[in-house]
């Protein structure tokens, strides 16, 4: 569906994608995971034509878009902060896209309505089609935007931070709804997002970004289970580094065994509940090194000043280049 | 609550209002009000038939003239150069926008001048312009030229502002869902700028109702030709006709007020609209 090859682009004098390859299959659901100037959202623009790219090239469905501009490459565009037109009401925003349109594609006016109403029946805003987007949560402005994307029958679903403007609660239940359209529409979709979490619970695919170009591309769970570079096993998820000869050992805060002549020792720093387990923070003993682990909730809490010898029973080794040296489990 | 701590003491809130009030009493109401009792001073009869005078008619239909070509001029250059400012990355942008501040920077007169010394007889295209029988300085292109000089900060100065707050994001949204620029210009953007964009053009025509210097410089003076209301307002004064320059006075000062209450009621609209939008 999607092909990059070679994509580069510079903004004045600071690069910001290095020869980006990515191939995304047709349906799949793919999250561009990465921290702020990671070049997630202008790889997401230069796909959707929003952006041209410096060199490289583009392929929508097998047709080399690489200059096209965004008005012929019929993707849908969601903004993180909705970009809905204020002066026009929901439905109008929604029918926009078609009635932009001329030529002999252009639907009749009450085609046209009819057309904005299905697609707010399918994203549960029936009948909020005269309010103005003044008048609508962030949420529900969030959902019109996506009507509206979908209204012009996109080949391709762009979404940028799509719920970075909302609060926690509204966010996770956007999510769990966003999931579910998808399953049910079938289309291409791409987002970008920092939020990790919200990555491993949506996407089929996870591309994770560092300064420009891409760490690794996996399912969700590969990326957090066998995370290819330093950079992921620290961004993805939770991760305890410890120096060891000619590298660095990564290991998550569940990945251990407490055991009475363990390798390791904790002193205890600080203990909270999170969720099902406990959370222990502190230093090492010996190299100092500040450690988390999660000890099952079922078994006493940590105090304060003890100490937790402990070995990490699988873990990853990087050397200095941050290459991996060693298998997921020692 | 605890008010006490944010606030002044009441009496040093007593004493600021009434240095505001007195202050503006003092140098705006009060000559306001004596442009409005000196033009009335003999009564409503001599007032209108000072305004009756065919100078003062003429005044009046060239004032109106210059602001009906000036403002247009300035609203559709306004709104270009705020968009290209806003909209897009190009070399020359920080001297577009010093640029649109020069005749906030020079002193009008200096503006006319600029004029005369282009177009007047002696002027770089003197020659060629009477050679051609085109007449600019010391006639109405000239002050039109001025004016639209003078005048031409405002609009943008309002928009700028505006469009870079609100960002590209409503343009690039109705371009990815397949409009055209013009589309995305009427029914994106222009709504987007509305309000701004009116106070902008009422500023801007209270300007070109108004402008003294600029215009004094290339017009001549010639009356029922090239005098406008300001500059009719002068020679009328020197000529100790009081009842007629103040009558005609307070015609500009009743577009000042009009203005006023015109852009209160924008400024109104314009924070209505703005808060139905977060």
């Amino acid at each position: 569906m999607i092909h990059l090859r070679g994509i580069t682009k510079r903004f004045g004098e600071y690069p910001a994608l290095h020869g980006i390859d990515l191939d995304v299959a047709p349906g799949e659901f793919i999250a561009l995971l990465g921290p702020s100037g990671s070049g997630k959202t202008t790889l997401l623009r230069i796909i959707a034509g929003l952006e041209f790219q410096d060199s490289g090239t583009v392929l929508l469905g097998g047709e080399d878009v690489s200059a096209t501009p965004v008005a012929d490459r019929h993707v849908g565009f969601v903004f993180q902060h909705y970009a809905l037109f204020r002066h026009m009401t929901v439905a109008d925003n929604v029918a926009f896209g078609l009635s932009v349109r001329r030529g002999k594609g252009r639907l009749p006016k009450a085609a046209r309505q009819a057309r904005a109403e299905e697609l707010l029946r399918l994203v549960q805003l029936e009948g909020l089609g005269a309010r103005y987007p003044g008048q609508l949560s962030g949420g529900q402005r969030q959902r019109v935007a996506l009507a509206r994307a979908l209204a012009i029958e996109p080949r391709l679903l762009l979404l940028d931070e799509p719920f970075g403007a909302l609060d926690a609660k509204v966010r996770k239940d956007l999510r769990r709804w966003l999931r579910d359209l998808h399953k049910q529409v079938g289309l291409t979709s791409i987002f970008v997002t920092h939020d990790q979490e919200e990555a491993l619970e949506l996407a089929d695919r996870v591309v994770v970004m560092n300064q420009g170009r891409i760490e690794q591309v996996g399912a969700p769970d590969a990326v957090y289970m066998n995370p290819e570079t330093p950079f992921v096993s620290h961004f993805v998820g939770e991760t305890n580094r410890l120096p060891a000869a000619g590298g660095e050992i990564h290991f998550r805060p569940h990945e251990i065994t407490l055991a009475a002549d363990g390798a390791e020792a904790l002193l205890v720093d600080n203990v909270f509940r999170k969720g099902a387990v406990w959370r222990a923070e502190g230093l090492l003993e010996g190299s100092g090194q500040f450690v988390e682990l999660d000890l099952p909730s079922s078994g006493e809490a940590p105090q304060l000043g003890q100490t937790i010898r402990f070995n990490p029973h699988s873990a990853r080794m990087f050397n200095a280049d941050g290459d991996q040296t060693q298998g997921a489990h020692r | 609550m605890s008010v006490r701590a944010t606030t002044e003491s009441p009496v040093a809130r007593a004493v600021l209002i009434a240095i505001a009030l007195v202050f503006l009493g003092f140098f705006l109401l009060l000559p306001l009000l004596a442009v409005f009792s000196e033009a009335l001073r003999q009564g409503t009869g001599p007032f209108l038939d000072a305004l009756h005078t065919p100078d003062a008619l003429a005044a009046i239909r060239l004032t109106l003239l210059i602001a009906a070509i000036a403002v247009p001029l300035n609203m559709v250059f306004g709104v270009a150069a705020s968009w290209a400012i806003t909209k897009f990355q190009f070399p020359g942008k920080a001297l577009l926008i010093t640029l649109i501040d020069l005749p906030f920077s020079v002193s009008p007169v200096v503006s006319g001048l600029i004029f005369v010394l282009l177009f007047g007889a002696n002027g770089l295209f003197g020659a060629w312009l009477a050679e051609h029988d085109i007449k600019i300085i010391f006639a109405v292109p000239g002050i039109v030229l001025a004016t639209v000089f003078i005048t031409f900060p405002f609009v943008a100065r309002e928009l700028i502002p505006l469009m870079l707050e609100q960002g590209k994001d409503d343009e690039e949204a109705a371009i990815s869902l397949g409009a055209n620029g013009w589309q995305t210009f009427w029914h994106v953007t222009l709504p987007n700028i509305r309000w701004g964009l009116l106070y902008g053009v009422l500023l801007c025509n209270a300007r070109a109702m108004g402008e003294f210097g600029a215009v004094s410089v290339v017009s001549g003076h010639m009356r029922g030709e090239t005098n406008t209301m300001p500059l009719h307002v002068e020679i009328l004064y020197n000529e100790y006709d009081f009842v007629g320059a103040f009558a005609v006075a307070s015609l500009l000062a009743l577009l000042a007020l009009v203005t006023l209450v015109a852009k209160t009621v924008l400024e109104w609209r314009f924070s209505l609209h703005a808060g139905a939008r977060h």
